[in-house]
């Protein structure tokens, strides 16, 4: 009996959660929309979240394309299909790994920094503070960070993708003797419009998933400086568990129109 | 009395206004719960333009909320709060930012955006509110002014992080005089602060008083500081009025609640 209530009380607060998330999501675009608009704060968040991702986006892809050739290789040698590496990896990045990666990476980075930094501006009243001061602070704080992460998380995403087909071109290079010329030739000679178009709209979806929990649980901090420990955990975990369900529905909308 | 003659003292001025009556802020019948918990109980107050009115009680008793309420960032259950002759929970978003630019509002834990110099943090209510410098293009003089005035010229470059617990409270208190308001609210100005810094951070907030002529209210259960700078006291107990008078009377008062207030 116990144990049903405390199921059905973490279910309640589920469907709280959600409706409130869906709200917040709400007056994101109620405000977006509404002048001023907030250009400079806007920009100095792009280049906030773009520059200082840039490093671990570029290392994180640069390794998975390289262990990804590495680990593939003696299978396709077994098949006497080594020269469908370049296809192979090509469309695997492009399409799922480069994008679901360099997001979940974004995830860890910038929605436990927004969550950590909202949270503690929670606390310490800096947003009573900029309210009193006569600035919306949800156009200035949340708008701008969400227009940010929505802009920047495709830009981190195709430059993902590259380091990491350069990875994958340096093992070929050394181990299969593959020129850079004939392995990128042959990496976008694979590659459709059906391949890249989705994985870009559902970066932008990626990045607006992670500028909106990192936003949500930072500006709704409570319980003092532990909340700001637990706001930027919390970003975290349910900023990656709904990148995989807008990934799940991505890939099932893309599906659809491939069927067609 | 209006807002432009600075660089008098005022002292005069303020007390004939006070004895005069007009009031600046008016909170009638206040009443704020949140869940089970009764913060406010029907709380009066009224502050006279001019005075130096300071609100005192425990922690938890509501002071915080009270002086929330007073610029709109909580939203009471009932009553009535007036400002400046507006009530606040009445204003649509663009008049109550309007109005919010003529209330100074000094947190208690100074609110420096952490992100931002000193400077910046000056300029931020500045750039929202364009329409109060007039023809003034330039906002250096005017952050340099206000820094001057709390005796921290020299840390405009610095972050946040590099100021120390009194430093941090003079510059919010230059950030709350940058707009140049006509009623300034103090939550906790002395809380977390050595006995020689408070001291020091009182004169401040006196020797503003004196310089601009703002109307103050001051939230604090700091005796040194109700004493030094209060006109007139009220006491909040239980979320209501429990007492109201001067520091003087009020101190001598054999009422044992009142008692506990004073004694050291």
């Amino acid at each position: 009996m116990n144990n049903a209530s405390t199921k059905f009380k973490g279910l309640k607060q589920f469907f709280i959660e959600v409706g409130d998330l869906s709200y917040f999501a709400g007056r994101f675009f109620k405000e977006a929309l509404k002048p001023p608009f907030e250009f400079k704060e806007l920009l100095r968040q792009c280049y906030q979240m773009g520059n200082r991702s840039l490093v671990l986006v570029g290392v994180t892809g640069f390794i998975i394309g390289l262990v990804l050739t590495l680990q593939s290789r003696p299978t396709l040698i077994q098949f006497g299909a080594v020269s469908w590496m370049p296809n192979m990896v090509g469309i695997s990045i492009v399409r799922e790994i480069g994008p679901v990666i360099t997001a979940l990476i974004c995830a860890g980075r910038i929605a436990s920094g927004i969550g950590a930094e909202l949270g503690s501006m929670r606390v310490t009243e800096q947003i009573d503070a900029m309210e009193v001061s006569g600035t919306n602070p949800f156009k200035y704080l949340v708008v701008t960070r969400i227009m940010a992460t929505t802009l920047m998380l495709p830009i981190l995403v195709i430059f993902g993708d590259l380091v990491a087909l350069y990875g994958s071109a340096l093992v070929e290079n050394f181990k299969g003797n593959v020129s850079f010329l004939l392995y990128f030739n042959t990496v976008f000679d694979a590659l459709a419009f059906g391949d890249l178009i989705p994985a870009t709209v559902k970066s932008f979806f990626f990045g607006f998933a992670i500028g909106l929990v990192g936003c949500y649980k930072g500006y709704y901090c409570k319980k003092g400086t532990a909340g700001v420990g637990i706001a930027a955990n919390t970003a975290v975990v349910t900023a990656s568990l709904l990148l995989f369900f807008v990934d799940f529905i991505a890939v099932f909308v893309t599906d659809i129109f491939y069927d067609l | 009395m209006t807002f432009n003659m600075i660089n008098h003292d005022h002292t005069v001025q303020r007390k004939v206004n006070a004895i005069m009556g007009t009031p600046v802020i008016e909170i009638k019948d206040l009443y704020k719960s949140f869940g089970d918990n009764h913060v406010l109980n029907g709380f009066n107050l009224t502050l006279m333009e001019g005075e130096n009115l300071v609100v005192m009680g425990k922690s938890g008793s509501g002071k915080s909320v009270m002086i929330k309420c007073l610029v709109g960032l909580v939203k009471p259950d009932s009553g009535t709060v007036k400002v400046l002759g507006k009530e606040i929970n009445e204003l649509d978003q663009k008049p109550l930012d309007e109005l919010r630019s003529d209330i100074g509002f000094l947190f208690q834990g100074s609110a420096l955006y952490d992100s931002m110099t000193v400077r910046e943090n000056l300029e931020f209510p500045m750039r929202r509110h364009k329409e109060r410098l007039g023809a003034v293009s330039d906002t250096e003089p005017l952050v340099r002014e206000a820094l001057e005035s709390v005796g921290l010229a020299k840390a405009i470059d610095l972050m946040p992080v590099e100021l120390s617990g009194g430093m941090k409270r003079r510059v919010a208190l230059a950030r709350t005089l940058i707009l140049k308001p006509k009623v300034i609210l103090y939550d906790e100005p002395t809380s977390g602060l050595d006995p020689i810094t408070s001291k020091e951070i009182i004169e401040l907030m006196r020797s503003i008083q004196k310089k601009y002529g703002t109307s103050s209210l001051i939230i604090t259960h700091d005796v040194d500081c109700a004493r030094v700078i209060s006109e007139r006291m009220i006491l909040l107990v239980d979320g209501i009025n429990y007492a109201e008078g001067s520091f003087e009377e009020l101190s001598r008062a054999t009422d044992p609640k009142i008692e506990a207030f004073f004694k050291k």
